[in-house]
């Protein structure tokens, strides 16, 4: 009996390594022919650079300094990080408010954020970006906000979901200390949110920092964030693509999430668990 | 606002004319749509069985005591964290060099870029949904299956009546997850194949926003698209709720 399971156990084993490496062969293909030269990339994409066609960093050269993406790279990050922030701050206290406060308007306005959670973004998507255009919000400024009010939905209804569990014999006990709703916010609610807090964070940085559609409908190809500037190096230059600088294109697009996936990914792996049960 | 527009012809939101179904009406006479619907749905059923049978085969396997299963758990999940557009190039370039071998490439038919998308969803999501169903079967009570084992219930016994049950609710979720996932699909799509050839394999959300940005004159009808794309997605939110809310009540 032992012995049978150690021998499935070593054939799962082998079956597990094979399957890993299914899961890595497309990135590290990418890897691969980001040091390739331009023209053995789209013929022979799996054959091994050789010394004709091993060209260094030369394709990041030219994908950095033709594609913008320094720029990109940066307006990804200013947008991601600020917009989490916003989405954060805004909607614990709003969070806080609709379950502390109970009346006819904190119940609708929590009904709306729900239902905000099921609405495609297809569904206003000409309407929105239109009124965008027409308040002056298309720049990187300006969709941070258009992202609070996507991220919003989701966000508000966990933290909710977490805040119903806080004994409100604290919060009734710094009112009696003299504490006034802002303070009783900063130093109490807020602090026992961290855990929470935290799974909302990296939940909504992972989406926006992918995102394509909404700031490409938005910023356009002025303002291009990164996976607006891949897009763009792909279907701009049609039959004439620099493959050498779109292979470096994508393997900076990736490497950032996969070094915060490696440090945080404990953090990553709850909050995708919390986000599945409860949304 | 969006289901007021589709009632009307308009070319920018301001100069909007009543038309009443018109719009419905071209939008189900239009075969783009019709074909991205049967599209959407036949990708749709397809991802979400693979996606969850083999995301929990994987979870099976790695609740046992193999070595190193905290690395496979790693490798698997990282896919789901790169972005769409990237996700798409990435196999738009792997499938195309295979595809070379045969001298064609993905736009060559839409059964190509259908398994296509099946194969980058699968790459995508699997991880995903693994991670859940390691949560759920690592919820089951060690007891359960000793007691089972001490009656003398074989591995597929166990398998049949102990695990499979009790991990229903993270069943359901993955379930509900990979079919929004998969219908709501728009980034992916866009990338590896932006419809090829012709508007073949263009899923709902690329037939919206083509009939959007692609045809002057369409808008009214992309606000109609739209709107039947989201009561159908507004749907199997109901019925998720549904579902679980009665399970719920049953535990």
């Amino acid at each position: 009996m032992g012995g049978k399971k150690r021998v499935a156990d070593v054939v799962l084993f082998i079956v597990m390594i094979i399957l890993a490496a299914v899961f890595l062969f497309p990135v590290l293909i990418v890897v691969m022919n980001s040091f390739k030269s331009k023209f053995s990339i789209m013929g022979s994409p799996f054959s091994l650079p050789n010394s004709d066609t091993f060209v260094g960093i030369e394709n990041y050269v030219s994908g950095i300094t033709t594609a913008g993406i320094g720029g990109a790279f940066l307006r990804s990050l200013f947008i991601t990080v600020f917009s989490v922030g916003v989405i954060v701050l805004f909607t614990s206290m709003t969070a806080w408010y609709l379950v502390r406060v109970k009346n006819r308007f904190t119940k609708t306005l929590y009904g709306i954020f729900l239902f905000s959670m099921i609405v495609p973004f297809q569904m206003v998507m000409y309407t929105m970006t239109y009124v965008v255009t027409a308040i002056k919000f298309n720049n990187p400024v300006g969709i941070i906000f258009v992202y609070l009010g996507f991220g919003a939905g989701l966000s508000v209804f966990m933290l909710s979901g977490f805040i119903k569990g806080i004994p409100l014999e604290l919060e009734e006990a710094a009112e009696i200390d003299g504490c006034n709703p802002v303070q009783i916010f900063f130093g109490i609610v807020l602090p026992i949110l961290k855990p929470t807090a935290i799974t909302v964070a990296i939940l909504n940085a992972m989406w926006i920092w992918n995102d394509y559609l909404l700031p490409y409908l938005i910023l356009g190809t002025g303002n291009k964030t990164l996976p607006v500037a891949i897009q763009i190096a792909m279907q701009g230059a049609y039959g004439a693509v620099n493959w050498g600088g779109f292979m470096a294109m994508l393997v900076l697009a990736i490497l950032p999430i996969i070094v915060f996936y490696l440090f945080c990914q404990r953090y990553i792996i709850e909050g995708v668990i919390a986000g599945a049960v409860k949304g | 606002m969006g289901i007021y527009l589709s009632f009307n012809k308009f070319t920018t939101v301001s100069n909007a004319e009543w038309v009443g179904l018109d719009n419905y009406k071209r939008a189900f006479n239009n075969g783009d749509f019709l074909n991205a619907l049967w599209f959407t749905a036949l990708f749709t059923a397809v991802s979400v069985v693979t996606v969850n049978v083999f995301a929990f085969l994987i979870a099976m396997a790695l609740t046992r005591a193999i070595r190193g299963r905290n690395i496979f758990r790693t490798i698997f999940f990282m896919p789901n964290l790169i972005g769409g557009i990237v996700l798409g190039y990435i196999w738009n370039l792997i499938i195309n060099g295979v595809l070379s071998y045969f001298g064609v490439d993905i736009s060559f038919k839409a059964s190509y870029g259908f398994w296509g998308l099946v194969l980058l969803t699968n790459w995508q999501l699997i991880g995903y949904m693994m991670v859940i169903y390691i949560a759920g079967i690592q919820n089951i009570p060690r007891d359960l299956s000793e007691a089972a084992e001490i009656d003398g219930a074989t591995s597929g016994q166990i398998l049949r009546h102990v695990t499979i049950p009790m991990v229903m609710p993270s069943v359901t979720i993955c379930t509900f997850l990979t079919l929004t996932n998969s219908f709501k699909l728009f980034d992916q799509n866009l990338a590896l194949t932006a419809g090829a050839p012709g508007r073949k394999t263009a899923m709902l959300a690329l037939d919206i926003y083509n009939t959007f940005y692609g045809r002057a004159g369409w808008q009214g009808v992309g606000q109609a698209k739209a709107v039947i794309f989201f009561i159908i997605v507004a749907l199997i939110a109901f019925a998720q709720l549904k579902i679980t809310g009665s399970r719920e009540v049953e535990s």
